[in-house]
């Protein structure tokens, strides 16, 4: 929709404003979110970064439609998805977001192609399967089943199942959480690509900092909102990070 | 209490959906074990009773007439305890309003005193008093059939003169519980009634004075009815008896006991398939629910706890579970057994009813309900005492699933993933799967086998009264009667056909094999009654030799070509050596035939008839019915179309209990496995359908992935449980095959269709009410937690 804009600044692809997540649990009201404005812009990869229980979490289930805000609107593109409609929600998951979480999420019955296959083949303008997991360096694995990949293969065969569709905005939530670190490069580096080459725009939930390194931004979480913020001048590639 | 009961509290109250849908299947189980078991005994304790406070005779014995002196030697033979002889005649009725003839069985007892035997149960008014011979009491089922009242009157045709009687009361007898005209294979209140009269206004009425007709003996408790009727049989033999017979072989206690018979088959075979079903559920839905519970064992076992600890706390789990069945199962199957009593003790007539369930019954039902569950726990509970902690607490590794050749196929790569998923689902746990689809056959095969039933039922009126016998009534005569009453018969109004029939009991033997029934003379390519084989065709009726039914020749073992010895009991009581030439089969009795010709040679007689069969203009029915009812040789008209009517009735009654039982059981079943299969699917893979969820399924098709699965496997336990169904068919009608009835083994189509929607009724709802389950399935709760 912005093919045209010869402007500078990108467009923005998705757009929260205050929002707010009160969990009511028992006789406690927990305040995860309290209220954060916050905007995707085409193409860029944002590392949204800080401790278990800062709300992160909640804030990337509320963008990717997986959960409604207390309060504040969630706008995608032109799309208000905030609304309380579930197969709204259900369209815009499936047609624009792609998730990646911390523990892969493969079907255990379904190879790698076909863990692929189960969303291209709802997906409107899909790409081959042996493509995506081309594209994250999985060619030669194709028929494996989750079973038979390890840790990192199983994320990236994850990362490929959520970039097949070409979606708008990739979401990962610790997707290196349950990895070693040089795993876990290995996924960045297919997330990387995935930003870089497709244009995905892309957000990353970490606690690791080192992983900011690679961020166009870096938005720094505590207690519900955002504490801090900060640009990088120059992103770093995926493989010159350590940890 | 302790910690560890109120997690186990705790988790039981979270799945209290399973632990219903589980002790619904275990009830059933008992409940039907319960219910069958303790009606038996109630029938068999309250049948006992009646005999014994009535003093229901233990032998019995026709004769032409005796006199009242026999009485004194009869009671000096060795085991007689008491006699009482007495005289029975059958007479045609005429009753206000009711147009067909009623047959009369009188029977005489004393004016003054109670009968030594066979004592009345009084319902209302009073015995016959001396000095009014026209006072009778009329049996309970036949005053009811007419409203009839201590005070009505009707008219009787007693030896040819028509009197009218006065109905002082009403009464019961443990010797008429079924109470049946002649030739009739059912009762029928309407056209066949017992009545009491004073002996002397009998004796009067029928030229007996001094005489008996009938006698009864009761026995000391060790004394043999066999021995003692061998010696009755030859005190009696100048007096024209017909054999004496012993309780077990009196009518109306062989019909009863007949169908305690079938009750009793009802009660060990069906509680056995529903406690194995209920047993089998229960071990499959524990071994996998426990299976789920893998983490929390890890933890257990981290903190400290043995692996006894462990596995006592899940025993207790199975216990509890079990536990809501069985005391559902004991209260339902005690009411239930109660209620069937109520309705057989109603059927039967019986004034008295004993139910005392026996605890036994209830400790069965519940020791093999709680074996089978704990089996079925035990190898899940000590595969997860024996995990290491570490392990059981981690994720277990993903399933392993293989590449199959049928993926790679040109059908396999068409399929999409949701497909996939579900056949890889089912061919990684082939096992589990067969056991989910034969839960399903097995509720499909217990309907099957209650509704065959009725395609029995029909298949035997079919072969009974429509293939067998054409005729629209069958007059009975008093005694054997010659040709002319035929004649006379034949040109009575509204009489289109009419063919004759002769018929005497007999005693049939093969070597040391013996029958007392009767044989029956039937004319050359009859056209009313026929003999016709239940394969499926009419059998010819050669001049010479007997015509057996199958049964018949079962009992004494004999073939085409072998020879039985015939002794009648009536008449000069001939006896002969007769080949057997033919066979049939039939579904009622154990007829044997003769030709007409033949038998007349045997009985060393003329042309003569003991019955005639009619086809009638059924616009001259009130004619015919006036004239019959006139005729003094008539002694019994039986109408088909009552009988068919009668006959159903009566099966129906029976029937439909049990069947609208084992029906609702049935849907339990289906109910009970479905939802469990789909609710532990569910709970195994709800991460699974979450993710597919988050990326961009609906809830329908997800669903589709869950339920597709129970559908393919419901799918398959169909057509298995109507086959399952046929062979249960098979077994229950093998079971009930008694000297009475065959119950033929036929399925329709239509039945296995009822049975097969039924089912798919009860599963369906099990799974709409899994599928609500998926619509609120929280996508961020199940992605948070690992495994």
């Amino acid at each position: 929709m912005s093919d045209s804009d010869s402007s500078s600044i990108p467009d923005i692809t998705l757009q929260g404003q205050g929002l707010t997540k009160v969990y009511h649990t028992g006789s406690v009201d927990v305040h995860a979110l309290r209220g954060v404005d916050l905007e995707l812009r085409e193409g860029e990869l944002v590392v949204l970064l800080g401790p278990s229980g800062s709300g992160k979490s909640t804030l990337l289930n509320i963008l990717g439609g997986l959960d409604s805000p207390s309060s504040g609107e969630v706008t995608f593109r032109d799309m208000r998805i905030s609304a309380d409609d579930e197969s709204t929600l259900t369209r815009y998951r499936r047609d624009h977001v792609g998730f990646v979480f911390q523990f892969y999420n493969l079907i255990p019955s379904l190879t790698a192609r076909e863990n692929v296959s189960l969303v291209t083949e709802i997906a409107k303008r899909a790409m081959d399967p042996a493509e995506a997991l081309a594209l994250v360096g999985l060619a030669e694995r194709l028929d494996h089943f989750p079973a038979q990949l390890s840790g990192g293969e199983q994320q990236r065969v994850a990362i490929a199942r959520a970039i097949a569709k070409r979606p708008d905005i990739l979401l990962c939530d610790e997707p290196t959480g349950a990895l070693d670190s040089q795993t876990g490069i290995l996924v960045l580096e297919a997330i990387e690509r995935v930003n870089q080459e497709m244009g995905t725009t892309t957000a990353v939930i970490t606690h690791n900092s080192v992983i900011g390194e690679m961020a166009d931004r870096v938005l720094h979480f505590a207690d519900g909102h955002v504490a801090d913020y900060q640009e990088n001048s120059l992103r770093k590639g995926a493989h010159e990070l350590s940890w | 209490m302790s910690a560890l009961n109120l997690k186990l509290i705790r988790n039981l109250w979270k799945l209290k959906g399973q632990v219903l849908a589980i002790a619904v299947v275990i009830a059933s189980g008992v409940a039907v074990l319960v219910m069958s078991l303790s009606a038996l005994q109630a029938l068999q304790q309250t049948a006992t009773a009646y005999y014994e406070r009535q003093r229901f005779a233990d032998v019995f014995a026709t004769v032409k007439r005796a006199p009242h002196r026999l009485v004194n030697q009869i009671s000096a033979l060795p085991g007689v305890r008491s006699v009482e002889d007495r005289i029975k005649q059958m007479a045609t009725l005429s009753i206000e309003g009711f147009e067909e003839p009623v047959i009369g069985q009188l029977v005489s007892i004393p004016e003054q005193g109670e009968p030594l035997l066979n004592n009345l149960v009084l319902r209302s008014g009073r015995l016959v008093s001396l000095g009014h011979p026209d006072e009778v009491v009329l049996n309970e089922p036949f005053a009811e059939a007419h409203d009839l009242q201590p005070g009505d009157q009707f008219k009787a045709l007693m030896n040819g003169n028509q009197r009218s009687l006065t109905v002082v009361g009403i009464a019961l007898s443990p010797e008429f519980i079924y109470s049946m005209g002649p030739g009739a294979l059912m009762p029928d209140d309407k056209r066949f009634g017992v009545m009491w009269m004073g002996r002397e206004a009998l004796a009067a009425a029928y030229d007996l004075e001094g005489a008996f007709n009938e006698v009864s003996l009761g026995l000391l408790h060790d004394s043999s009815p066999e021995q003692i009727i061998v010696k009755l049989d030859r005190l009696l033999e100048s007096y024209g008896s017909h054999g004496a017979i012993a309780r077990k072989n009196q009518i109306s206690n062989w019909f009863l006991m007949n169908e305690i018979e079938q009750l009793k088959t009802m009660s060990t075979i069906l509680p056995t398939i529903f406690l194995a079903v209920a047993a089998f559920l229960g071990n499959m839905v524990m071994s996998r629910l426990i299976a789920t519970d893998r983490s929390e064992i890890g933890l257990m076992k981290a903190f400290g706890y043995s692996n006894w600890q462990v596995a006592w706390h899940y025993t207790k789990m199975v216990m509890a579970m079990c536990g809501v069945g069985i005391v559902l199962g004991w209260l339902l199957g005690a009411w239930l057994g109660r209620v069937n009593t109520e309705i057989y003790a109603d059927l039967f007539r019986f004034p008295l009813l004993i139910f005392r369930p026996d605890p036994g019954v209830f400790a069965i039902g519940a020791a093999v309900s709680l074996i089978a569950a704990l089996a079925g726990s035990l190898g899940a509970v000590r595969h997860a005492a024996t995990l290491p902690p570490a392990e059981a607490m981690s994720p277990p590794a993903p399933p392993m699933y293989r590449s199959s050749r049928f993926s790679q196929s040109r059908f396999g790569l068409w399929l999409d993933q949701p497909t996939r998923i579900i056949l890889r689902q089912i061919m990684r746990s082939p096992w589990r799967s067969l056991l989910t689809s034969i839960g399903i056959a097995l509720s499909v095969s217990v309907m099957v086998m209650a509704l065959q039933w009725i395609d029995a039922i029909e298949e035997i009126i079919e072969v009974q009264f429509h293939q067998t016998q054409r005729q629209d009534m069958t007059v009975g005569l008093v005694e054997s009667q010659s040709d002319q009453t035929l004649r006379e018969i034949r040109r009575l109004p509204g009489v289109l056909a009419a063919e004759p029939m002769r018929s005497k009991s007999a005693d049939l033997k093969a070597g040391h094999l013996s029958h007392r029934g009767g044989i029956e003379g039937i004319t050359d390519n009859p056209k009313l009654q026929r003999i016709y084989d239940a394969q499926g065709e009419v059998v010819s009726v050669p001049p010479e030799g007997l015509i057996l039914s199958t049964r018949l020749a079962e009992k004494l073992d004999v073939q085409i070509g072998d020879s039985v010895w015939v002794e009648v009991l009536e008449g000069k009581q001939p006896k002969a050596l007769i080949p057997v030439v033919r066979l049939f089969e039939t579904y009622m009795g154990m007829p044997a035939y003769l030709h007409i010709q033949a038998f007349n040679r045997l009985m060393g007689e003329s042309a003569s008839l003991e019955a005639i069969n009619l086809l009638v203009d059924k616009n001259q029915l009130s004619q015919l019915y006036r004239s019959l009812k006139s005729l003094p040789r008539v002694s019994a008209v039986t109408l088909k179309d009552a009988a068919v009517e009668e006959f159903n009735e009566t099966m129906a009654e029976m029937l439909m209990v049990y069947i609208s039982f084992f029906a609702a059981f049935a849907c339990a079943l289906g109910f009970g496995v479905v939802y469990n299969s789909t609710r532990i699917a569910l709970s195994e893979r709800g991460r699974e359908l979450a993710t597919l969820r988050v990326l961009g399924f609906h809830s329908g098709e997800i669903s589709y992935i869950l339920l597709g699965e129970a559908a393919l496997l419901i799918l398959v336990g169909l057509p298995l449980g109507c086959l399952m169904g046929h062979g249960l068919g098979w077994l229950m009608t093998n079971a009930m095959n008694t000297e009475l009835f065959r119950i033929p083994l036929v399925i329709k189509a239509a039945t296995d269709a009822t049975a097969v929607l039924v089912t798919l009724g009860a599963t369906a709802l099990s799974a709409a009410v899994v599928r609500r389950r998926l619509d609120h399935l929280d996508l961020i709760a199940v992605l948070k937690t690992r495994e």
